[in-house]
């Protein structure tokens, strides 16, 4: 699973018709202490995750498609938690 | 999933079994700041609307070819949605 901070959304009306009535996240991915690495993905809102927040993203077909229920949905990347805090080494990381 | 931009089309009449109908496109992925980002690639269209100048989001391995009308298909990439509005805030 990756950690992401939400910055933004993607909306579209033309989609693969699984993507109906759901929100698309637009998710800059971080370390494990919370900073941005320059990368990003798009995932589906499994949680209402609002943006800013930190959260926790799955980047696997089977367990997406688990979470969304159903077997052929071609999706990969869910946003499955709000994460309050990190602890690394010993030291903790406040991403709220 | 990632965004890309629609750059051209692919021609190919013979084709797998399966790729019947199938259009693919060639599609520019971009990074968040909507900037390329590594070497374009083919990838099908399974929305059947994604045009060269599009912005669209795709979906790879496994997963384009669920998106596909016929899921066994060998497809690594596929347009599963044509971007109307890509927010960043902040």
């Amino acid at each position: 699973m990756k950690l992401g901070r939400v910055s933004g959304t993607v909306v579209s009306t033309i989609n693969s018709p699984i993507f109906d009535h759901r929100r698309l996240l637009v998710c800059d991915l971080l370390d494990e202490r919370g900073n941005d690495t320059g990368g990003y993905i798009i995932a589906v809102d499994a949680v209402d995750a609002g943006a800013g927040e930190t959260v926790l993203i799955l980047d696997e077909g089977n367990g997406a498609r688990q979470v969304v229920g159903d077997p052929h949905a071609p999706i990969r990347a869910v946003v499955v938690g709000v994460v309050d805090e990190l602890l690394v080494d010993g030291e903790s990381f406040s991403v709220t | 999933m990632q965004l890309a931009e629609v750059i051209g089309t692919v021609v190919a009449t013979e084709k797998v079994e399966g790729l019947t109908g199938v259009r693919f496109l060639i599609v520019q992925p971009l990074d968040r700041d909507r900037k390329p980002d590594g070497r374009p690639v083919v990838a099908g269209d399974a929305v059947e609307m994604a045009a060269p100048g599009d912005l669209v989001y795709v979906v790879g391995s496994r997963e384009a070819a669920l998106a596909m009308p016929e899921p066994f298909v060998p497809v690594d990439h596929a347009i599963v949605g044509i971007v109307d509005a890509w927010e960043r805030s902040g």
